[in-house]
Parts: structure tokens; sequence; C-alpha cells
């Protein structure tokens, strides 16, 4: 079964367009500038991982409703990190250092999707896709293919954590989820309950139920 | 890590007799420079809530003080984006190995890498120890009591309040009586409405959150604009953390700061006292030399150096004849409960915490654990909730986008819960090396059971809060927040690693002044502690001197 299609609360919402006023500094327009501006091209992962990684991305966020220039390119920043070997602070003890264990984690799905459907997870439906990463969500997975990492534990907290990290600081992110964004020197006024500063998102139909919320 | 923004984590900037004006882009201040073979009286090592006011005090008594931090020297107005991802450069990103049955999560939550430490990127709030638990051993049976009594750190509590100029409430519901804050407290944003309206519905105080950040002018810095980044780095200037408070004060009263300069090893003489630290700096290692050494590198990097300077002097390391240097390390337990509102809250916007409740602090009846726990209102910024939502929940496709569009509709409590000091929850040195050939720490940390039936008491109270409240759709999530401990104080050489003075037991021109001395976590931010009990071991230190019982 497909899940209903995400729509925003917030269609006319645009941060970027504050670019201009006292909402944004230097600092900020330089960083958002270059992050709009200057995808990473692939250089760590092979071109097949890359594909698998981008079938993974448009699994756990699908951007349907975007023209591929327009698309949130979460796989991009992925690769980048792991070619500059840029760290977070925390190396768990019983898992491999993450340029061993994003290929790893990546060859494990696949090899789940090819057990399962006799063939690669790029090949699968977008149905069988995200069942597939269900599975892995409850740890029923092929306990061979997984040795050096639990399937959960690579699905949720290193992929879809770091994925998230990714979409959620990008503006089109922002625009979606009605977050204010870039708020220096200019901050806000109104601080109340339903109350909101001309310059914040305005919700135009409320949000979608999420069928999932407890 | 980028350069997009400045070269401040490239370049040092405090040197050649200057440091960055704070206040003022592209501004400098003048500030005293020392040769490395001068010998100055104190080489102190960090410059967040311990160090920098080590240094300022230090130096307004006449003392020749050099601080160092790895971390780059900041100007906020130029260096400080809106942006949750370029101001991970706030926080310290090396390497560091996490075991334990509940390994920690190092960076956001718990260490900084600026000048200024961790308070840069701290959520502000300035909470005071319940009087007690100074002494939680006599009073209560666990932990261990502190070597100092209530009463002298309210005196300091107060003087560390003044010199941030906390913003809080006119009357505070727990406790004994304190003086007005500084500064009047903060309107009160929708998330902390939130939390006032539970408390009402449940019957229990509830109070405005005392927070370190302006709400009237102060000098060149402005009042809050309430713009919500605080977590990430105050791009404005309104936020008290060192960087703006006690750094300037420190390099105004003659201290020197170096920036981008690790310390990696103390140095020791033939008599077993310690002769100064060598840094690394602008691509080779210096030595400074000094009468004392005042470590204040926060819970992992203080007992990281003190191992690492391991000499024939010391074999097991410095300070370390008890063999509790790294032992004692805690966490507050930091789970919260999340529920969408009715009305639109719009958590981005001001202090994330600006109303907290410490029941459970001052309770002692209906609990089925030692030690406590404060909560606060909440308002992540969004990458900073979405990671905390997927690795609790597990949410993915459409659905969570859906999910992610209620955040204006959320709310949140989140717990600061006191953990026990375990001699197992430690920092050890691996045998791995960093780029600067220095052994990188192993950090060990698991919850007893003490602490997992605290954060179900308050998981529970935290729900039944945010329903009277009228949240929906509650959910629960899991994490950490804040280090304490790790190089105890104490009363004496067996059970601690300093004295009540910060001054090590083996070695007597050697100090520690940061949160790796607390002897028990307490159950609120330690931030405003730290500051307080510097300030107090600041006076004491000066005073070892008048008395020519310093090195």
């Amino acid at each position: 079964m497909a899940e209903a299609p995400f729509r925003t609360p917030y269609p006319s919402y645009d941060v970027l367009a504050k670019w201009d006023t006292p909402s944004y500094n230097e600092a900020t327009r330089k960083v958002l500038r270059d992050r709009l501006a200057n995808v990473p091209p692939r250089r760590f992962f092979s071109e097949a991982q890359y594909a698998l990684l981008r079938a993974l991305i448009d699994t756990v966020l699908p951007q349907p409703e975007r023209s591929e220039k327009d698309r949130i390119p979460v796989e991009a920043f992925i690769d980048d990190t792991l070619e500059r070997n840029l760290g977070d602070g925390t190396r768990f003890a019983d898992l491999p250092p993450q340029r061993e264990l994003w290929p790893y984690g990546l060859d494990a799905i696949d090899r789940e999707a090819d057990a399962e459907h006799g063939r690669g997870f790029v090949e699968l439906s977008a149905e069988d896709r995200h069942a597939l990463l269900s599975r892995l969500d409850r740890d029923e997975a092929h306990k061979q293919i997984w040795r050096k990492v639990a399937a959960k534990r690579f699905f949720r907290h290193i992929l879809l954590k770091q994925a998230v990290k990714i979409y959620y600081a990008h503006p089109y992110a922002w625009n979606e989820m009605g977050f204010g964004g870039p708020a220096a020197p200019r901050g806000y006024l109104r601080l109340g309950p339903d109350m909101r500063d001309p310059w914040e998102a305005e919700e135009q139909r409320p949000p979608q139920k999420a069928e999932k919320l407890p | 890590m980028s350069a997009l923004v400045s070269d401040a984590q490239f370049r040092p900037r405090a040197k050649d007799g200057r440091a960055p004006d704070v206040f003022h882009p592209g501004r400098w201040m003048p500030m005293a420079s020392h040769r490395d073979d001068e010998l100055v009286d104190f080489a102190i090592v960090g410059t967040g809530c311990g160090g920098s006011v080590a240094a300022a005090r230090l130096a307004e008594a006449g003392h020749s003080a050099v601080a160092f931090d790895a971390g780059p020297f900041y100007r906020p107005l130029e260096d400080f984006a809106s942006d949750e991802r370029e101001q991970e450069k706030l926080y310290w990103l090396d390497d560091r190995i996490s075991a334990g049955n509940d390994p920690l999560q190092f960076g956001s939550n718990n260490s900084g890498k600026a000048v200024g430490g961790s308070s840069v990127h701290f959520q502000m709030v300035t909470l005071r120890f319940r009087p007690e638990w100074f002494k939680s051993r006599s009073n209560f049976g666990y932990g261990y009591d502190w070597p100092v009594g209530w009463e002298e750190m309210w005196r300091y509590y107060a003087l560390a309040e003044d010199a941030m100029k906390i913003s809080g409430p006119v009357r505070y519901p727990w406790g004994p009586k304190r003086g007005r804050y500084p500064y009047r407290e903060h309107e009160l944003s929708a998330s902390a409405l939130v939390l006032a309206r539970g408390a009402e519905a449940l019957g229990v105080p509830w109070s405005a959150c005392p927070v370190a950040t302006l709400s009237a002018p102060r000098g060149s810095a402005p009042p809050c604009v309430y713009r919500g980044f605080c977590k990430v780095g105050c791009a404005t200037n309104a936020k008290q953390s060192m960087l703006v408070t006690f750094v300037p004060r420190a390099i105004r009263a003659g201290a020197e700061i170096r920036d981008l300069a690790m310390v990696g090893r103390i140095e020791v003489g033939g008599d077993g006292r310690v002769t100064g630290v060598h840094y690394h700096r602008e691509g080779r290692w210096r030595f400074q030399r000094a009468r004392n050494v005042i470590v204040a590198g926060y819970s992992i990097e203080t007992p990281r150096l003190l191992l690492n300077s391991a000499c024939p002097q010391h074999p097991e390391g410095l300070a370390n004849s008890s063999g509790l240097v790294g032992k004692g390390l805690m966490a507050h337990s930091n789970n919260a409960v999340w529920g969408i509102m009715e009305e639109e809250i719009r958590w981005y916007k001001g202090p994330p915490s600006l109303a907290v409740c410490e029941h459970w602090n001052y309770m002692d009846h209906g609990k089925d654990f030692e030690g406590g726990y404060a909560f606060m209102s909440q308002g992540p910024l969004p990458t900073d909730f979405a990671t905390s939502l997927v690795s609790n929940e597990g949410p993915f496709g459409a659905e969570l986008r859906k999910w992610m569009a209620h955040y204006n509709h959320m709310a949140g409590l989140k717990m600061v819960g006191e953990t026990m000091p375990q001699d197992e929850n430690r920092v050890e040195l691996s045998e791995e090396t960093d780029g600067l050939g220095l052994r990188i720490p192993k950090v060990t940390f698991s919850y007893y059971d003490n602490d997992k039936r605290m954060i179900a008491h308050a998981e529970d109270f935290m729900d039944e809060m945010l329903r009277a409240a009228g949240a929906s759709n509650r959910f629960r999530t899991s994490s950490t927040a804040h280090l304490m401990g790790g190089c105890r104080m104490g009363e004496d050489a067996e059970t601690s690693v300093v004295g009540p003075d910060g001054r090590s037991w083996d070695i007597d021109n050697l100090f520690v002044c940061d949160g790796s001395l607390f002897p028990t976590a307490g159950g609120v931010n330690p931030s405003l502690t730290i500051v307080a009990n510097s300030l107090r071991i600041a006076d004491r230190i000066i005073e070892l001197g008048r008395r020519g019982e310093l090195h």
C-alpha cells in the first residue's frame, strides 16, 4: 500500500525570500549560498554504491513533488562527510569507523534485497523498498548478513539519523515545516501561542495526520 | 567544518599582544604577551567555565597567567551563522571512543571546542544546586560529600549570577531565600506556558527559568532578540557565555589567552612538581614554563591530560595516587516527552528553556530513587529534533515528513536527571593516537538501577504533565547531556583527586578547576555551579598565595 504523499501546511512560505532582510547576517548568507550552489560531487562511494544510497534516501525521505534541480541531495552530503572523514566526536567502541561502516551497511542492505527478492535494492519497487527497511528497523534481518552491526542500528541510528541531519538543515526543508530559519540580527517579537511575526511562515492548512503518531 | 565564514579555525587570532574584541567585527583588544621561556605564575589549560574564571580572578589579583584553548577565538557577530550544520564548529569533534551499556554521544550536548568552552553553545539554564546536595552522603546516604558547605557556595552563586547578569524571576519557589536576580525575567514563550499550564493542572510549583541571556542591555551587549539559536551559538552576544564575560575580563586584567593551542602534556621536574605545559600551536610543539598549572579541560580532557602526562615520577599519571583520575564520570539523563498542541507553539523562538520545574529535586517523598531531577520546557532546532525523533521512534518515508510538519505545534518537557557516581563510569586512555600523537580517550558509561528508576519516574511524570497541558500524540525520547566528575574533589587523599581548593593531593603546584571536580552531579545543569565553584577555588588559590603557600 502506498503512503499518501506529503503536503506542506505552508505552501507559500519561502525562507530564502528573507535573504536581503535583517533575518540574515553575512555569515549565514555565506553558508547557505555554499550549501545551495556547491553540491559536493561524488568522491567517496563507487557509482553503484552511490546509486544504492540515492535509492535509500528516496525511500526514507521521498521528495516526489520536487524536480531533480530542487531536490535536497542528501546523498551528496553523506558522501562528502565520508570523503573528508568528518567525525561527530563519537566513535562507538563496538562499531567500525564510519568509512568502513557505511560501505558495509549499504552492501548488507543490498544483500538483504537479494536474499528476499533476488534483486538489488535499487531494482525494487517503492513498496518493496519501504517494506525491506521496515523489516531492518525491526531487526528482522538475516543475521549472517549483519555481522559487524545490527540491521536496526545501521538503518536507524546511522543512515536515517544522518539523512535527517542533512535534510532538515536545508532551506527547502525549513519551508515545508514552517521553521523560521535564519534569525540574526533580527530575531522575533511575538513569542506567545498562536502568535506570529510577519516574517514567519503562515500555516495555511493544518498539518497532515501522520499515521504512526502515537 | 569549513572555512566559509572565517579562518578562525585555522589561524590563531590571540597573539602578538592582541586578542579579538568579541563585541566588534574585525576589532582587537590589547593583550599581555608572554614568552615561552618566561616563568609565568599560572598556565591554565582550558578557557571555559573553569579556566576563564580562574584566569580572570588570578589576573585581577596580580598574578601572571596564560590560558590555553584547543579551539578558535570567535567573534560571534561575524563568525556565527544561523545554521545548525555550520555551527557544529563549536563542538569537540575529535574522536573519542565511547563504550559501556549506554555509551555517550559527544559533541553538541556536552563538549565545546572554542575559547569560552561549552558555554558558547550551552542552553543558558543557570540553576543552583539544592543546598542538601553538597552533603549528599551525610544527608541522604548516596554519592560523596562536597568539601564545601552550601552557605559558602550560595555566596559564590550570587557572585556568578552577577558576573553573568542572569535574568530570573523575582521569587523562586524552591530552596532557601536568594537575592534578586541581576536582570528581570524574560517573557514566557508559548513553549514555557505549556509547562506552566501543566504544572498548575497537577498542582506542583513551576517557575520562569533563570537564564544567562540578557533581558536588558549590558555594555556593548544587546538584550536577547529571541532568535532561538542559543544551542548553536549566540550571534548577537546577548548570551552571557564565558567568551563574552570572563574571557574579555581576564584579558583586561592582564591574562594572556592562546587559541588553537592544544596542551598535550604537563611536564614534571626532578622534584616531582610540574614545571610547565607542552602545547601544539601553529604546526609545532612548544613549551610554556609555569610555576603552577591549572587543568580546566572538563570531564574528559582533564583526566586525559593528567593520564597522558604520566612520567617516571608519576607512572600512573599526574595526581593519580588514589587511582581515581577519570573515575566517577557522570552525565545527566536527558529523556523527554513530546506531544502535539492544538495551538501554534513555534518553539524555535526565544531561549529554548524558559520555564522549569524543580519539584522532584526538592520533594523527598513519593519517589523510588536517590537524587533528583529538574525538567524544562523545550525548543529544539530542526535537525536536533529530527535526529532525536528518528533515533527513538524511527519514522521514515512520507510519514517522517508529515511528522516533522507538526514541528510548529510541538511542545516538550525534558529532564536533567542526576546519575550516581560510579568508579566504572570513567575516562581511560585508548591505545589509539590522534593527529598530534596523543592517546585518545576511551569513555565508558552505563546507567545503573537508580538512574533507570529515576528516568522511568521522570518520563511518567512529564507525560502526565504534558497530557494535563493538553498535548496529544505524546512520545518519548532518551538522551544524555552534560558531563560532571572524573577528578573528584574531597577532604582526603584516599577518596579524591584534589582537595577543597582544587589542589592535587600529590603535586602541590598542580590544580584542577572545572566540572570534573563534581563529587555528585545534582539534578540541574552544571554550568552555573562550575562558575561558582571556580570563583571559590580562585579565591582559595589567591589566599594560598597571600599566605606564601604557593609554589
